[in-house]
């Protein structure tokens, strides 16, 4: 298995907030209050949805996958192009840096789910009584899932492409577009792949959510796998939950083998490293196109015509660097610049309290973090429950590479799952054992984003140099000195890096496991989880937007106070170079 | 080469360099003058090289004539025309290879005729080209990392030959190689030219080893340092192949050794004289372990506390340069002295190498205690750190 330890976008960037943070935050929520608005004033285009209902026969579940499979993949085309021109834009601008940079942070805390609300109601407003408009909310919300963290990743590689292969290019006349695909893109791509890789396991959860939603009074059911799940959850039909999480294993199996695997191994060739090391990747599907004659043909056929792509001469007009031939210097253009981003951030700011106070009160707010405060402590509490369990498995397995080979795709793979698909099982059980929903619905959160934390640990043991091992064994270090001074520095950054995934991954879990359902049942587990989901269903759009504002208030806060310090120690102290 | 040296004088003057200057500023917002006041011809059927140490501007001129940063004062020219932006006809060789991981050879070869927009079948013809007279026949679909560093830097040679450069610019080609590949491609590249195959008519090479610089060039423009000047020019007449063992060759490494390690100025008195001295001397981080090692290898055999710089490098696999700080360094403790070229050991050095770990250690705590003094108090009149008496304590805090 080859694991890439890739820095977490979350922790990419310094810690104090500044003025860009601050106008980010509020660029962000004011385009939300905007599409709210219009979509208010606009009323009545949620207008209901033609579509054919869903079946619960089995056989339809293979053609239910595909749709589900083409809806990520047209995510992932979306999520490239969005990330190839934000991320260079960003690098290649140092005005525009300013202000894309923080924007990206915020809007990878705001939780994905909450977007839905938005994004459902501005497209069907679009496309008013048809399926488009339904289809690009949900590839949209799906692409909210994936684009951020690709997007960082580029972003950090552009800024650190080696000097010498840039003069090269230079010396050699690159042209600005031969330039992007030779270097920068080249370059930026083992980054790409696995973030890559990470959002389509998170998407999986995405699309399952987002395929049956309800707002206000409109019902949108997309044929899918997860309208399927839903409806079997309305029917209360168990044997068709279980089907649905057979066709689930089935599609993440084939993504793997037949998209990510090869994609892996080819990029492996990405790799800047001057000497051969360690195990390439490889992949049978890959194979069976370089040694097959007629497959050899076929690819190479595409390779050609893509890399044609790239030695176009394009003469790209030169990335936003506004040459004005003005007598200004470039310190009062740059306070031109922060006077416009000032003066926009004010205006939106304006706008954006404008519209959440026409009907909320301070008290609501209060109420919102109240509700933050409850889902914070269930993901808080969770995650170190989930430490203590995974940390010694994920270490013993890790040590055992016999071992680690088998568990490591497994929790991969367990990670990829999208685990609401299971939630109607636990939910059933809470039904018929009228167990207390505060408490048991809160694990089905770190149900899925558990897995993070296991295979980033099993890939910190695995990586643990051997020689370190062997010392620590000579000088007879066993015991809870062994645990303290040997593996867990030697884990802690992989550690981390799991633990900030699981946790980002749990507050947006919220919005579906704290408010459940299992045909009539009703399950409510108080937070802002289901704040937000019963915002969402009652169709109050300024509740909605005070929801996600105040979790993306709290995953950014955690993000800067707990993970970005620790992964700050953990890179600084405990590297193991 | 005896037949190209002759016909310099009325060849094209491919690149004029004039009164060529480059600043840089520095972090705490001073300049640091790199290169002053430069000139520079190259003309066709040359090869030139700029030989100093480092940190004296020799690869700043070179970037500076490559188009990839320009002069803070004074012009350069290439084709009589200012260079701004790479020019064409100039191609690079980088130290570092600087090959793209992810390309194959022949696609880092065709890369330059790429850009220059050449249609398929003549970039494929022309690399192979390249790529057979560099030597890499058979390895034209194998990826860098497979690459042992010679054959990468052949690819770096086949990459810049392929555009069919007017002038080759080399950034210490060789010095990322181990001895014997370096020597080896040397050998090949200079064969090559001799026998007029390659497109270039001019070479200009970035090196610090001396013999280096020998055994290539037809001239050679010898850098001092802080600033970067050019402090003289050498003639190189001795037909190719040279031998390094040839008297008159072993001669001229000499004089350049001894050159070098004079500097400004010219002429100093062993006790009272050190070069370098002024308020911008900078003390090289020498480590304690080095200058030991090179005090002992100078007192014992075969040198008995005297011996040639060049032989010594050699015997001690040293580059010229690391060896120039350590004796500077020696120099400066008055263990050993400078003088022509050669390493001196003086009496202070004779009773340190006598002298075992501790007595050694006690000499030089009594030496950096007093020197210590001097820097806190030096550093604190310059405001680089505070310095609390009575904690005991340095802080970078409020240097007051």
């Amino acid at each position: 298995m080859v694991f890439q330890n890739v820095k977490p976008a979350a922790v990419g960037r310094g810690l104090v907030p500044n003025v860009f943070d601050i106008a980010a935050i509020v660029l962000v929520f004011g385009f939300l209050v905007l599409i709210a608005y219009g979509v208010d004033q606009a009323d009545g285009s949620l207008s209901a949805m033609a579509g054919s209902p869903i079946s619960l026969d089995a056989w339809h579940l293979p053609e239910y996958a595909l749709r589900t499979t083409l809806r990520m993949l047209a995510a992932m085309v979306w999520s490239l192009a969005f990330t190839f021109v934000y991320a260079t834009v960003a690098a290649k601008s140092r005005r525009a840096e300013i202000v894309l940079i923080p924007i990206l942070d915020i809007l990878q805390s705001v939780p994905i789910l909450g977007f839905l609300t938005f994004t459902v109601a501005f497209f069907m407003g679009l496309f008013p009584g048809r399926v488009l408009g339904a289809e690009l909310a949900c590839v949209f919300a799906i692409f909210t899932s994936q684009a951020w963290n690709m997007t960082f990743s580029m972003y950090q590689s552009l800024r650190n492409v080696p000097k010498d292969l840039e003069e090269v290019s230079q010396s050699f006349h690159l042209s600005p577009w031969q330039r992007f695909w030779h270097l920068d893109v080249s370059f930026a791509m083992p980054g790409l792949v696995w973030n890559a890789m990470m959002s389509m396991s998170g998407g999986w959860f995405f699309v399952v959510a987002s395929e049956a939603i309800t707002v206000g009074d409109t019902t949108v059911t997309l044929p899918g796998v997860g309208s399927y799940v839903a409806e079997a959850i309305h029917q209360q039909n168990l044997y068709a939950v279980g089907w649905a999480v057979l066709t689930m294993l089935a599609v993440i199996v084939a993504y793997d083998q037949l998209l990510f695997r090869p994609i892996v191994a080819w990029a492996d060739k990405f790799r800047v490293e001057q000497t051969a090391s360690g195990e390439a990747p490889s992949s049978w599907v890959l194979d069976l196109f370089r040694q097959t004659r007629f497959l050899r043909a076929l690819s190479l056929m595409i390779t050609d015509a893509l890399s044609g792509i790239g030695r176009w001469r394009l003469r790209l007009p030169p990335v936003p660097r506004l040459t004005f031939r003005l007598p200004l210097s470039t310190r009062l253009i740059d306070g031109l610049w922060l006077a416009v981003v000032i003066v926009g951030t004010l205006m939106i700011g304006f706008e954006v309290v404008r519209f959440v106070g026409a009907s909320l009160s301070l008290a609501d707010v209060g109420e919102a973090v109240g509700k933050g405060v409850l889902t914070l402590t269930r993901v808080l509490v969770l995650i170190a429950l989930a430490t203590l369990v995974w940390v010694p498995i994920g270490v013993w397995v890790g040590l055992r590479p016999r071992v680690a080979e088998r568990v490591q795709p497994l929790a991969q793979f367990l990670a990829a799952f999208p685990a609401n698909i299971a939630f109607p099982a636990v939910v059933m059980l809470i039904v018929s054992f009228n167990l207390n929903a505060n408490i048991w619905l809160s694990p089905l959160m770190i149900l899925g984003t558990q897995w993070y934390i296991l295979f980033n640990v099993i890939a910190g043991a695995s990586a643990f140099p051997s020689d370190l091992r062997d010392a620590a064994a000579s000088f007879h270090l066993t015991g809870w000195r062994w645990w303290r001074n040997v593996i867990l520095p030697g884990i802690f950054p992989y550690y981390v890096t799991g633990a900030i995934t699981a946790s980002g991954g749990s507050w947006n879990a919220a919005i579906v496991a704290e408010a459940a359902s299992w045909g009539s049942h009703k399950l409510t587990a108080t937070g802002l989880g289901s704040y937000i989901a019963e915002a969402t269903a009652a169709g109050n759009f300024p509740r909605v937007v005070l929801g996600i504002a105040v979790m993306s208030f709290f995953v950014t806060l955690t993000n800067r106070l707990v993970w970005r310090p620790l992964y700050g120690y953990a890179e600084r102290r405990l590297r193991i170079a | 080469m005896t037949m190209t040296t002759a016909s310099t004088a009325t060849a094209e003057k491919l690149i004029d360099v004039q009164a060529v200057s480059r600043v840089f500023p520095k972090a705490n917002g001073d300049d640091l003058l790199v290169l002053e006041n430069v000139d520079l011809t190259i003309r066709s059927g040359e090869i030139v090289g700029l030989l100093g140490r480092s940190g004296s501007g020799k690869s700043t001129l070179l970037r500076i004539i490559a188009g990839l940063s320009s002069p803070s004062s004074g012009v350069a020219l290439y084709r009589g025309k200012p260079i701004s932006g790479p020019p064409k006809g100039l191609a690079m060789v980088f130290q570092s290879f600087a090959l793209f991981p992810w390309l194959t050879v022949l696609q880092n070869v065709e890369l330059g005729l790429e850009a220059l927009g050449i249609d398929a079948d003549e970039r494929r013809s022309r690399a192979l080209e390249a790529i057979d007279l560099i030597g890499l026949d058979g390895f034209e679909s194998a990826y860098p990392k497979e690459l042992s560093g010679g054959m990468r830097q052949r690819v770096g040679f086949a990459r810049a030959l392929v555009v069919h450069p007017d002038i080759m610019l080399m950034d210490e080609p060789f010095s990322a190689l181990d001895v014997l590949t370096a020597e080896t491609l040397r050998t090949d590249i200079i064969d090559l030219w001799v026998e007029g195959r390659l497109p270039m008519q001019s070479v200009l090479i970035v090196t610090h080893n001396i013999e280096e610089a020998v055994l290539m060039c037809d001239r050679i423009l010898v850098f001092s340092s802080n600033p970067g000047r050019i402090a003289s020019e050498i003639k190189v007449d001795l037909p190719h192949p040279r031998n390094r063992l040839d008297p008159v060759f072993r001669k001229l490494v000499d004089s350049i050794y001894a050159h070098m390690t004079r500097r400004e100025e010219p002429k100093t008195t062993a006790d009272t004289g050190i070069p370098g001295t002024g308020v911008g001397m900078v003390l090289n981080p020498v480590s304690t372990n080095e200058m030991a090692g090179l005090l002992e290898a100078l007192a014992a055999e075969p040198f008995h506390g005297r011996a040639d710089l060049p032989v010594l490098a050699d015997r001690l696999q040293m580059e010229a340069d690391e060896l120039f700080h350590l004796a500077e360094t020696l120099q400066l403790l008055r263990l050993a002295n400078l003088s022509e070229g050669d390493l001196l050991l003086t009496d202070a050095g004779k009773i340190f190498t006598g002298l075992g770990t501790d007595d050694r250690k006690k000499l030089f705590a009594h030496y950096a205690d007093e020197t210590l003094k001097a820097v806190v108090a030096w550093a604190r009149y310059a405001e680089l750190f505070a310095f609390d008496e009575n904690a005991d304590m340095f802080s970078l805090e409020n240097p007051e």
